[in-house]
């Protein structure tokens, strides 16, 4: 790895009882994908909420450690700066119900300063374009986003988190609540995505980060255990938790 | 050729003898309650309308219009009870929407750290408590502890302040619309003697009144929101107001729509608080500082000493009025919910 443009250090955080996630250190390097990968409640969500200072949004949350961006520490910036430059998508798709098709991708540049309407018209079409979505979507733009396939709102969610032109894009199992052919599509889409964005995506489909990722790092009972280039994480681990779990032993 | 409907068969499936027989006790209760209650409704128009012939008879559609209210020459018209219960509901409504709804965006959307959840829920508590108080209450609180403070302090104040307000913006109204400039000083909504038990009063205690039903009904819409929709607004960056205004408010708006609705109709019934403390006068009120009447307050002070059948009759057909107002609201309440069906009640995530 040449650079790192996102670097978790030493980072803990709970939800006001035990630790879900313990003393993490792990950097992303920039134009790659990076999977997280870990049985069920290991903390991958945490961790990754903590990279755009979502998780301080639940109840009783806490954050310990540093998360650089760029050589800056996120928690010593305005959250929703913060939020801007670092996209996410979330598991289930979550598309604004009340908004259109276009609205909900236009709702993105909404919080994120004044833009003609010119502008915004371009944005829209960029980034349904990016996310595979405007074949689909151009004749009916302003119907209903809830009128749309699941596989379909979940583009739409990645369309709108790239409207807001950030410079990460943080993906939570985003095709977890998807059908095989939907899955396909946005798993070629972050293939595309990790060109030009520093992508984190956790999934716990180890086909599918053996398919996106560069690097993959293995989480366990909130701990990362493992962190390497995803062809040696599959095919050669260093630590029996990593093999146990990609030999498919637990998980 | 049609194609069979494969769902068809699978809903026809013979049912086992019990499950048809639980099936058929269900179908009978419902049936039965939801029959009730139209049956009510139905026996409480038929009493009403029956009751109201004489009414009726008497002085026709025009009783709505006719603005008379006169014992010693059997003249009964409704206009100023009709005007009391729309202008009173309608103020209470305006006023109290606004804070019951920043009550519960207050408790719903302030992030964690700014209201810790044991006093959100205490302040919840409160809410809820508040809207069980008896209207006798309220009413009382109105008559001894309002009505004075609106007559020394608040409506002098007013009336001064609509007046400076007048004077500041008359040229330029005059400017614009010479027509509207002079009706406007000669429609002041505060002329009239200060009495205190008046219409601005009794829409002030019904205000208070409704506060708590449609704080307590709208923090449920608000909170019932998924959580997701919250967080896509401030994973784009959007500050907790913006998601608010953005992403929360506008997947509650039906359940808010219906809160405000139901705090009408309970604005619109209201009677023992609005009889103490509206000055239950029988003219039209021309000012917020007039007394007047409400078609409830006029059936609590008149019923009793109805001093003939006529006037009897015409309180009933008061009673008549009052139910077809709040049916009609809820009614039309209902078209617009049908018609802007929010996600909450449509799918959607
Ligand atoms: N909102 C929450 N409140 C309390 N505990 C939570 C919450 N979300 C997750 N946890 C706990 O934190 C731990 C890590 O959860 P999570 O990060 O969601 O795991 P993963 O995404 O890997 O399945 C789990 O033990 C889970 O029970
Ligand atoms: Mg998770």
């Amino acid at each position: 790895m040449d650079a790192t443009k996102m670097a978790a250090v030493g980072l803990s955080a709970s939800y006001g009882r035990g630790p879900a996630i313990t003393d993490i250190n792990l950097e992303f390097g920039p134009n790659s994908a990076t999977a997280i990968i870990g049985p069920s409640g290991c903390g991958k969500s945490t961790f990754i909420r903590c990279l755009n200072r979502m998780h301080e949004t639940a109840p009783r949350a806490t954050v310990t450690g540093k998360v650089f961006l760029d050589g800056e520490d996120i928690y010593e910036q305005d959250p929703t700066a913060v939020r801007r430059r670092i996209g996410m998508v979330f598991q289930r798709p979550n598309p604004f119900a009340t908004m259109t098709i276009f609205d909900n991708v236009a709702a993105a540049l909404r919080f994120n300063g004044r833009h003609s309407r010119e502008e915004t018209d371009k944005i829209v079409y960029e980034s349904l374009q990016a996310a595979a979505l405007w074949e689909e979507v151009k004749d009916h733009l302003f119907a209903g986003a809830t009128s749309l396939s699941g596989g379909q709102q979940q583009r739409l969610c990645i369309a709108r988190a790239l409207a807001a032109q950030p410079e990460v894009l943080l993906m939570d199992e985003p095709c977890s609540a998807l059908d095989p052919i939907s899955t396909a599509k946005v798993e070629d889409l972050i293939f595309t995505l990790k060109r030009t964005y520093t992508v984190i995506i956790v999934t716990h489909n180890m086909q599918q980060a053996a398919r996106v990722a560069d690097r993959t790092a293995f989480f366990y009972l909130g701990k990362l255990i493992e962190v390497n280039d995803t062809k040696e994480i599959f095919e050669r681990p260093k630590e029996k938790l990593t093999e146990g779990y990609v030999s498919g032993r637990f998980g | 050729m049609r194609l069979a409907n494969p769902f068809r068969t699978l809903l026809r499936r013979p049912s086992q003898g019990r499950r048809r027989w639980g099936d058929l006790a269900f179908r009978g209760i419902v049936t039965i309650g939801a029959g009730a209650v139209v049956g009510v409704l139905v026996a409480i128009l038929w009493i009403l309308w029956t009751g109201s012939s004489q009414s009726r008879a008497a002085f026709g559609l025009g009783i709505v219009t006719n603005p008379t209210w006169d014992i010693t020459t059997n003249v009964f018209g409704l206009l100023p009870m009709i005007d009391g219960t729309l202008l009173t509901s309608a103020i209470a409504l305006v006023l109290a929407v606004p804070i019951a709804l920043g009550s519960s965006i207050f408790l719903t959307q302030l992030a964690p750290k700014a209201l810790p959840s044991a006093l959100k829920a205490a302040l919840a508590q409160v809410v809820d408590l508040l809207a069980a108080i008896p209207s006798i209450v309220y009413g009382f609180w109105g008559l001894f502890v309002l009505v004075p403070y609106m007559r020394t302090t608040v409506d002098p104040g007013l009336r001064s302040a609509y007046d400076r307000l007048g004077n500041l913006v008359a040229p330029t109204v005059h400017a614009v619309s010479p027509g509207a400039s002079a009706w406007a000083g000669t429609h002041s909504p505060f002329t009239g003697t200060i009495i205190g038990e008046d219409v601005l009063s009794a829409s002030i205690v019904l205000a208070i009144m409704v506060i708590p039903t449609v704080a307590a009904i709208s923090r449920d819409a608000l909170a019932a929101v998924p959580i997701p929709q919250r967080e896509a607004a401030l994973a784009l960056g959007a500050t907790n107001w913006e998601a608010t205004r953005r992403a929360v408010l506008p997947y509650a708006r039906s359940g808010i729509f219906g809160a405000s609705i139901l705090g009408l109709g309970r604005a619109l019934g209201e009677t023992m608080a609005v009889t103490l403390v509206i000055g239950n006068g029988l003219a039209p009120p021309t000012s917020l500082f007039n007394s007047g009447s409400t078609l409830a307050s006029l059936i609590a002070t008149q019923f009793s000493e109805s001093t003939g059948p006529l006037e009897y009759s015409v309180i009933i057909e008061a009673g008549l009025i009052l139910l077809l107002i709040t049916l009609g609201v809820n009614i039309v309440a209902r078209a617009i919910l049908w018609r802007f069906q929010s996600p909450g009640g449509a799918g959607g995530d």
